[in-house]
Order: structure tokens, then C-alpha cells, then sequence
């Protein structure tokens, strides 16, 4: 076979479009973070719906910039448990990491921080209201609290979801690779 | 003992063809408080906080209070929650939003999880309150905005939480502190909006810097003070639930913004 007609391609087109219209029918399962609905905003000022990274495994976890000592390794850890990952997941897993300080976490800063931590078109760094981080952090089992230095106290916890939302494992491992959220991340 | 009725969201509701029972909302004042969780710029210290004036429910949200949400919010009953939100017990034992008309019960919802007490609290124009605006109100006796510093208050608190949790709770409706408000201590746990911001470290007597990987920026948080065992009782609870996990003794109320000076 040499090259697809113009009719092949449209049929193809037409094929990707019912099988990404069959996806947004089928509702959310029970156990997905995506039962939320959030509207959020990532780090180049668009709109950023919690769940629209649907479809893709995601590596989900929260931060503040101004955070010093934690929140640049776990940048790292996300990174390099990404390089990780086997070539089909590594090609189409998103990060998704959420502010919990969204007063200081603006876009331009979004923007910076992404930009230091060489994080790349997967990566989408997002904040919303302080109530919609503190129901975030209760999806994910995240725990946070804003200290009077403006400084929080966090608990750091990198999520692995499948393509529906489900969270197939979590680790607490920071600074390293964590080998059982590779090994998780073949299955889904 | 300063009351305010919500009689704008009444109307609202009456417009809407609705019939809500106004909720009783109390007045608090804020001002200066000394948390038992400490607000300092360090962990560990102790920092005294400001709570802005807030309107605490008066009570526990009711089952009857809870079948009527229940009535107009379908996706809340038991069975269509969905498992991120509510656990397999939500609302096990009721109410469900057929039960028979009408039919009062006072007692407190329990069973209840995080989202969907926020989402009953969102439906009266509320929030779930902070744990310093719930630590400020349950600081009150009958005569004593802040009673903590009284011996006798601690061990009248303590003897409730010596009783076993095997009797069902009674009604709502127990004797009104100096703010109006009733039933904060000797009935049910009740959630906070932040309710994942109050852990504490494995250790919390120890005020070196335990684990700084594990928690970011300060470590865990220590306890200021260490003798109110009753509230510290609560900070542990909560501390120890996920979001959609349900207790046969947890329930809650709302706040919402103060609407003015008191009257």
C-alpha cells in the first residue's frame, strides 16, 4: 500500500473523533478524582478544567514556589520518574501539579517555575481558590497547612492516576525514584 | 445571648419554590486567640491569631435537616454519591431522602463525609468552619467567651469523651453557651473546612524537626498546648480521617459571614 486516499484519512479522522466521543460519554467511574469539577488555570494563563487530562496517565502532586527545601525535589523526583517510565507511557503521561498558595502562585510565576525546572509540554503547573487546592489535597490525601510566615507545612505525595482518574499508587518518596511507581505505571 | 435568623436565604428559597426551615445562626465575635495548634512563624511557637467575626450554626446540621439537602440534591443520597466522595458507610443508617414525610429527627447527621458536608453547607449559602473558628467557638462556656484556662471546664469536657460511644446521640439542642451556640462539646465530632491541615508529627512532645523531607517547610506541627487534652482529642480525630471517610459519630454545621454588627 502506498498512501492513504483522501477518503481513508477522513474515515481515520472520523474514527479518532467517535472514539474521543464515546470516552466523554462514558461517565467518570465512582473512584475517580475527576468526580470533581474544577476550572483552574495553568501556567501559561489558559483555562485548565480539572479532568480534562482524561485519557493519559498522570503523575499528580501540589507545591508552592516559594517553597524551598521540598518542592524543588519533588520537581526532580517527577522528573526523573518520568525519564523512567517505559517509551509508551513516558510519550503520553501528563504531570499535573497543583498550588496550594495561589495569593503568591500567579501565572507569570507559574510560568517561571516551570520554566526552572525545565518542565516541558506534559507538565502542567495550575492554581485555583484556596478552596479549590484544599479539595484537591483531600483527593489526593494531601495535607497542607499555611504557617503565619506565609511558609506552609505540607505533606509531600506524588499520585500516579490511570486514564479515568483512579489513583493506582502513591508514594512518599522524595528525591528519588520510587521503583514501585515505575513498575505501576506499566499497567496503566 | 445574640441570635440572627437567616431570614434572606428563607425568602430566596421561598421564591424558588422551596421550603427550608430558616437555620439558626449565632453571632461570634472573633478577635485575639490563643490556638492550640501553634500559628507561630516557626514550628512549634505559639503566635496569637485573629479570627474574624463569623455566624456559627447553633446546632449540629439535623437528619431532618440532612433528608431535606438529600431531597434536593439527589447526587448526595446513599448509593449516588460516588466512592471518592463518601464512603461505603455514608449515610448507612440514614436519612434517606424518602423516609417518611415529615417526620422530625432531631438527632444529629452523622455517617457524613467531608464533600458532602460541604456540599449541604455550599447549599445554604455557607462553608464548613476553620478548626480555629470551631476551636474559638468550643473555647466558650455559659458565661465565658474563653473558658479553657478553668480546671473545672476541661474535666466537664474530658467526662464526655470517658463515655462509651454506644448510645446513639440524642437530639440536638443541649443548653446554649455564652454565644447562643449549643452542642460543641458532649454530642458528635464535627468536621472542619481544614480538616487535613492539623497533623502533627508521630511525636509531637519532641520539638526538634522530625522528618523535613516527609513534610515540607516546617516538619509537622507541635502542639502549643499540650494540657487541653479535649480539644487536642479533636485535632487527633480529624487529623487521622481522609475526606470521605464517614463515622457513626462524626457530624457537622456551617458558618458563614457575618451579615454585620450583632444585634
Amino acid at each position: 500500500m502506498t498512501s492513504l486516499t483522501r477518503r481513508d484519512a477522513l474515515g481515520l479522522f472520523a474514527c479518532a473523533a467517535l472514539a474521543g466521543a464515546a470516552r466523554a460519554a462514558v461517565p467518570v467511574p465512582g473512584d475517580s478524582v475527576y468526580q470533581l469539577h474544577l476550572r483552574l488555570v495553568d501556567q501559561d494563563g489558559h483555562p485548565f478544567d480539572w479532568g480534562s487530562t482524561r485519557g493519559a496517565p498522570v503523575l499528580a502532586s501540589m507545591f508552592y514556589t516559594s517553597c524551598e527545601m521540598v518542592c524543588p525535589l519533588i520537581f526532580e523526583s517527577i522528573r526523573r520518574t518520568v525519564d523512567a517510565f517505559d517509551k509508551p507511557v513516558r510519550d503520553k503521561v501528563r504531570v499535573v501539579m497543583v498550588s496550594f498558595d495561589p495569593q503568591r502562585d500567579t501565572v507569570p510565576v507559574l510560568k517561571e517555575t516551570a520554566a526552572r525546572h525545565h518542565c516541558d509540554a506534559r507538565w502542567s503547573l495550575v492554581r485555583g481558590t484556596e478552596a479549590d487546592a484544599r479539595r484537591i489535597a483531600a483527593l489526593l490525601g494531601i495535607q497542607y497547612r499555611r504557617l503565619a510566615s506565609g511558609e506552609f507545612n505540607h505533606s509531600s505525595v506524588i499520585s500516579l492516576l490511570d486514564a479515568e482518574g483512579r489513583i493506582v499508587r502513591r508514594t512518599t518518596l522524595v528525591g528519588d525514584v520510587d521503583p514501585a511507581l515505575v513498575a505501576a505505571a506499566k499497567s496503566v | 445571648m445574640r441570635r440572627v435568623r437567616t431570614g434572606a436565604l428563607a425568602i430566596a428559597l421561598a421564591g424558588a419554590g422551596v421550603i427550608a426551615p430558616a437555620a439558626d445562626y449565632a453571632h461570634l465575635p472573633g478577635g485575639e486567640f490563643t490556638s492550640v495548634l501553634p500559628q507561630g512563624a516557626t514550628p512549634g511557637t505559639t503566635a496569637v491569631a485573629r479570627v474574624a467575626p463569623f455566624e456559627l450554626r447553633a446546632t449540629p446540621v439535623t437528619r431532618t435537616e440532612f433528608r431535606a439537602f438529600l431531597a434536593l440534591h439527589p447526587e448526595w443520597r446513599r448509593g449516588r454519591a460516588p466512592a471518592v466522595f463518601a464512603d461505603a458507610a455514608y449515610l448507612v443508617d440514614g436519612p434517606a431522602a424518602d423516609d417518611g414525610p415529615d417526620v422530625a429527627d432531631g438527632r444529629p447527621v452523622t455517617e457524613v463525609s467531608w464533600f458532602a458536608a460541604q456540599a449541604f453547607c455550599d447549599s445554604e449559602g455557607g462553608r464548613l468552619p476553620t478548626w480555629l473558628e470551631w476551636e474559638f467557638a468550643a473555647a466558650a462556656d455559659e458565661t465565658r467567651a474563653d473558658a479553657r484556662g478553668d480546671p473545672a471546664w476541661r474535666q466537664r469536657i474530658l467526662s464526655w469523651y470517658a463515655q462509651p460511644a454506644t448510645a446513639a446521640p440524642r437530639d440536638v439542642g443541649g443548653p446554649p453557651d455564652v454565644h447562643g451556640v449549643r452542642d460543641l462539646h458532649g454530642l458528635v465530632w464535627e468536621w472542619v473546612d481544614d480538616f487535613n491541615a492539623l497533623f502533627v508529627a508521630g511525636d509531637s512532645r519532641n520539638q526538634g524537626d522530625p522528618d523535613t523531607l516527609r513534610f515540607c517547610g516546617a516538619g509537622a506541627i507541635s502542639m502549643a498546648d499540650r494540657d487541653n487534652y479535649a480539644v487536642l482529642m479533636r485535632v487527633a480525630l480529624l487529623s487521622s480521617l481522609s475526606a470521605p471517610d464517614t463515622l457513626r459519630t462524626l457530624g457537622f454545621r456551617c458558618v458563614r459571614p457575618a451579615t454585620g454588627e450583632p444585634r
